[in-house]
């Protein structure tokens, strides 16, 4: 502990602050971006008066947050619900900590990695802290009092246990072919330069899995069950004002970044692009590999975007199904697949080739059972007007 | 730090949770309880694999893990439907089997 | 003092402070809320021990999934309303914590003095550096304990049936 170069602990430090405040300026770029790629989509022109092309209009809504009336309702329980946004947004910027933004630089003769802390368990510590992310939206939803932030609580409790097994299964795959590591620098690193290298291709089912999940656990389009404006008002937020609903913006928009991140690591070749990452001094292709990594991510983020204004919202039992009885199956067939092919072929090719073979198999499947057993209509439970879609859940 | 801390650590949590099962009444905190205690028996089994220097006792500690959820999950289906016949949770109260 | 001691010390009070608190708030939303709190100084005291994969499974399954499930059914059966009202009398109470105490005091002594002639106290003082990897435990799951492994996933398929037919049962009757 004690002979950590000052070179080490300085870049450490410069790292965590660079990291936070992209983080955050990320937010700001990705709430202007969304309603101007919005705009766009819908032949409007989004906002465009403040700043050149409106940028600044994420700044305008931040100091309108901020000047806002903090209001707390009466028949709130205030503790919880005061803690609510922050446990929220807390999950969303410590696990940013292992993910891995480029290669590395060399200063003063120490090679400092691009990255806060290289754990060996990095996967596992990134399912750690997505799966808490919860707790702020259901205990916001819970403290608000209100029969819609509860059922908004409900339905996101429910979603979040469902799809964070496809999550973590989407994962396995990659673990088998990646040697005996659990961490994000050596799954980017072990993913070669070219595109046919990455995980993408190999574990393509895996990856429309993850991916799907991933939408899912952020609450975004077409999965924010907990916050269906035309259903629950604004669902688990609907009590809160000023920063407080800020805070529940911002750690959206930063769970999306940080999926995207995640996803540009395991499955997109993190910072590798063509042997571009490896041009330049060891500064420069440090630099470069960030770069790289950043237009990767800012590209899935356009994605998250294109999604969530095109799609409509699932219905809850659609929710649910597609979740469990689409997903699941297909992710679980990835794995098996996977396995096998590998011990038995030891070959890449085949892998991706049979991964694809078998999930459209056991896609085509088990849609068509989905679809011959038409979905009864959902049971009303005329005792308990409260909860009905909740009940729905465990029925 | 030497093992006897964390046994006695583990100790006084089993303690707490032997406790909590005494002296509450809702089946729900009373599940917590159940929880915690199987949490104190964890942190013995990792403190022991640590000072043995072998990775059996957290293989156990996965074990238990698993054995947990699946009882969670039954247990809090169980409550689930006694809510719905009786409306309660009391435990003192589900009680029409009792001579 | 150094690092270990003083993490183990902080560590320690939290999960002590949290398990406490488990069983005295009278809403079970902060209860379940205390019982995270202490899971996680749990994963905390499991980092200090070196096992990392352990400390990332706690969080994963106790903090993510099970209080999960326990803060759903809690807001499903809308508890906050009608909290228990038959709470168990003082004396008993006092009784259930004397007997307590006694037990922690038993378990204290087990734990100080009996451990001296077995195989842990001696393995103790040599030992203490290996560190545990997710590696040697897989490798020890998928051999040594392969039948157990498999086992537990007849557990949890066993309980996932449970629970369908349990909750399967109460629809029908209601319609």
């Amino acid at each position: 502990m004690e002979n950590i170069p000052l070179v080490l602990i300085i870049s450490s430090l410069v790292k965590i602050l660079i990291i936070v405040h992209l983080l955050l300026i990320g937010v700001m770029i990705m709430i202007w971006a969304e309603r101007r790629v919005s705009g766009w989509m819908q032949d409007r022109l989004g906002p465009n008066r403040v700043g050149p092309q409106g940028l600044l209009q994420p700044v305008a809504d931040g100091l309108k947050f901020l000047f806002k009336e903090d209001l707390i309702p009466d028949h709130v329980d205030k503790p919880l619900y005061v803690m609510a946004p922050a446990m929220l947004l807390v999950p969303a910027l410590v696990a940013v900590a292992v993910v891995p933004f480029g290669s590395s630089i060399t200063v003063l003769g120490h090679e400092i990695p691009l990255q806060i802390a290289d754990v060996n368990i990095g996967i596992l510590y990134i399912l750690a802290i997505t799966s808490l992310g919860v707790y702020g939206v259901v205990l916001g939803a819970w403290a608000s009092n209100n029969k819609y932030s509860l059922l908004g609580g409900l339905r996101s409790s429910a979603q979040m246990i469902s799809y964070e097994l496809t999550l973590g299964l989407g994962i396995i795959g990659i673990l088998m072919l990646t040697g005996n590591t659990l961490s994000l620098r050596t799954i980017a690193i072990e993913q070669g330069a070219y595109p046919w290298q990455w995980n993408f291709l190999i574990h393509f089912p895996a990856f429309l899995a993850f991916t799907t999940a991933m939408f899912a656990e952020t609450n975004r389009l077409p999965f924010d069950l907990a916050e269906a404006e035309q259903e629950l008002v604004a669902g688990y937020h609907t009590e809160y004002s000023s920063m407080k609903f800020a805070m529940f913006f911002m750690a959206e928009y930063m769970n999306m970044i940080v999926g995207s991140a995640v996803t540009v690591t395991l499955f997109l070749g993190g910072w590798h692009f063509f042997g571009l990452e490896n041009m330049g001094g060891p500064v420069w292709s440090g630099i470069i590999s960030f770069g790289i990594f950043f237009v990767k991510t800012a590209i899935f983020l356009f994605v998250f975007i294109w999604v969530r204004w095109t799609l409509p919202r699932f219905r809850y039992d659609q929710l649910m199904n597609f979740g469990w009885k689409f997903l699941l199956p297909v992710a679980l067939t990835s794995i098996v697949v996977t396995g096998t092919l590998w011990i038995t072929t030891n070959s890449r090719l085949i892998v991706g080739i049979g991964n694809v073979v078998s999930a459209f198999i056991v896609a085509s499947i088990v849609a068509g059972l989905l679809v011959m057993r038409t979905p009864k209509p959902a049971i009303q439970d005329s005792d308990n007007r409260l909860t009905p879609t909740a009940l729905d859940a465990i029925e | 730090m030497s093992l006897e801390y964390y046994l006695v650590l583990s100790a006084l949590l089993f303690t707490i949770g032997v406790i909590g099962v005494l002296i509450r009444r809702n089946a729900i905190i009373i599940f917590m309880c159940i929880e915690l205690m199987l949490n104190a028996a964890n942190l013995a089994f990792v403190a022991i694999s640590r000072s043995l220097g072998e990775a059996t006792g957290q293989v156990f500690v996965f074990f238990v893990m698993t054995v947990a959820a699946a009882e969670v999950a039954i247990g809090l289906a169980i409550i689930v439907s006694v809510f719905k016949h009786r409306q309660t949770v009391n435990v003192d109260e589900v009680n029409s089997l009792k001579g | 003092m150094n690092a270990e001691q003083i993490l183990f010390i902080l560590f320690g009070a939290v999960s002590l402070i949290g398990a406490i608190a488990v069983i005295s708030f009278r809403h079970p939303i902060y209860s379940a809320l205390s019982l995270i709190v202490t899971f996680f100084a749990q994963a905390g005291l499991f980092v200090l021990l070196g096992a990392h994969f352990v400390a990332a499974v706690q969080v994963i399954v106790y903090a993510g999934a099970i209080m999960v499930l326990f803060l759903f059914v809690i807001m499903l059966l809308n508890l906050g309303t009608l909290s228990v009202q038959g709470a168990i009398g003082r004396k008993l109470k006092g009784l259930a914590i004397i007997l307590g105490i006694l037990f922690a005091a038993e378990g204290i002594y087990i734990a100080v003095n009996a451990l001296n002639d077995t195989a842990v106290a001696s393995a103790e003082s040599g030992a203490a550096a290996v560190t545990i990897t997710t590696y040697d435990i897989g490798e020890l799951l998928f051999s040594k304990y392969l039948l157990p492994f498999e086992v537990t996933s007849l557990i949890l398929l066993a309980a996932l049936i449970g629970v369908i037919v349990l909750v399967k049962r109460e629809g029908q009757e209601e319609n």
